[in-house]
């Protein structure tokens, strides 16, 4: 049995913790509140300029000619996958959610002998990837110094994969997020960007015809690329909710573990010392008795 | 019968502004300035750098953009723009800061004639800012 002061230790040390859990308890619930805002925010833009895409590859006559970003290159050989993750740790399942959907896709690709290649967003994604996929990872990009996530660090991720598009170095993009869903649920996804996903098509948009100035061509090579870092841009926002609220919740059950572990040590505080006591007692009164 | 309808502005942050009594939109099409009155046709267009003049019941308001995006249908204008600075409360600094950025891109090589097309457009509204 440990010692008493080995015990009140080691219930101030669990104590200790939980005060640190507690405050990072309340960080993440602030923070999460400022990002649940802003992916609501950010949200007309990207559902507008999906919408605008479908309407324009629906009024796309040729195509054969159609811009590579929209129809793919016409193979399926090197896959690109862009996976996001935290800089920082602590948020529970969040980051390990994203690599486990991610790692099962990896493996699809190369079982079906294709070529992968890995970019990373966030340190965390590469540290868990590097060992496994480390060969694979020909880029990692990392945000630690920008504190709110703007458009124009989305943007960079997407040139970076734009350009490497246009070098043809891969055929098919994907993006591994988490969704937030709420506090306690966060869906990891897998998103394809390049070749565009244009099935689900949007009731109110297909009777329309528009004019377009200038050509549908013209618009949607310049559009494309555009809806790319959108794409990123929302998944960074919804990515961000989910950190926060995925923290959040470890958090709050860290704190409550900590708690049920103090009222443990408390106890077993109390029992060792009520024993020393008594063994005190009995020795003096059977030395009192022997005399 | 009245000649009002909506425009909405977006950019990736936050819807920018909302508006349902706007009579006539000046947009820096890439084809040139365009107006945009009540029942337009509907169309897709994007945006060079330049100035949008949004004329409504409560009076005209202007504002710079980078770049962007408008699809106009059913009356119901919609511009979608990565930048976007209101030029009643503009900010002398942050407008040279792009100012600058631009050139630094402009000396560059290897860019080609469109963007250098729009890197010499977005100079000249930004002078004319100044």
């Amino acid at each position: 049995m440990a010692s008493l002061d080995d015990l009140k230790k080691r219930i101030s040390s669990v104590k200790s913790t939980q005060k640190i859990t507690k405050a990072m308890k309340m960080v993440a619930a602030a923070k999460l509140r400022r990002a649940q805002e802003s992916a609501e925010k950010g949200r007309p833009y990207s559902d507008k300029m999906n919408n605008i895409i479908l309407n324009l590859s629906n009024g796309i006559s040729d195509i054969e000619n159609a811009p590579k970003l929209l129809s793919g290159t016409g193979e399926d050989k090197v896959h690109l996958c862009v996976v996001m993750t935290s800089d920082r740790g602590l948020c529970g399942g969040f980051n390990t959610n994203i690599i486990k959907k991610a790692k099962q896709y990896f493996q699809k690709v190369l079982d079906e002998g294709k070529n992968l290649k890995i970019i990373t967003v966030g340190t965390k994604g590469y540290d868990q990837l590097k060992r496994l996929y480390g060969d694979n990872i020909i880029e990692r990009i990392s945000f630690k110094d920008s504190k709110n996530i703007n458009y124009f660090d989305a943007d960079k991720v997407g040139k970076i994969v734009i350009e490497k598009f246009e070098k043809k170095e891969f055929d098919v993009c994907t993006i591994f997020y988490n969704q937030f869903k709420n506090v306690i649920t966060q869906i990891p996804q897998e998103q394809q960007i390049i070749p565009l996903n244009t099935s689900e098509k949007d009731e109110n948009s297909s009777e329309d015809n528009y004019e377009f100035e200038p050509e549908e061509d013209e618009i949607l090579s310049n559009l494309l690329p555009k809806n790319i870092s959108t794409q990123i841009f929302k998944a960074m926002l919804e990515n961000s909710a989910s950190e926060q609220g995925s923290r959040m919740s470890a958090m709050d059950n860290a704190t409550r573990n900590a708690g049920e572990m103090v009222d443990k040590l408390t106890i077993e505080y109390n029992r060792s010392r009520q024993a020393a006591i008594t063994k005190e007692l009995i020795e003096i009164i059977s030395g009192a008795e022997s005399l | 019968m009245s000649e009002e309808y909506s425009v909405e502005i977006v950019n990736p942050e936050k819807s920018f502004l909302s508006k349902d009594d706007v009579t006539e939109v000046i947009i820096p099409a890439f084809e040139g300035e365009m107006g945009i009155l009540k029942d337009h046709i509907s169309i897709i267009s994007f945006l060079k750098p330049g100035i949008i003049k949004i004329y409504s019941k409560s009076g005209e308001e202007s504002f710079y953009v980078n770049d962007g995006i408008i699809e106009f249908k059913n009356n119901n204008l919609s511009i979608l723009t990565s930048l976007i600075l209101d030029l009643k409360d503009i900010d002398k600094q942050k407008i040279s800061e792009i100012q600058k950025s631009a050139e630094e891109e402009l000396n560059k090589s290897g860019i080609n004639d469109q963007e250098k097309y729009l890197l010499d457009q977005k100079l000249e509204v930004l002078k004319s800012i100044n």
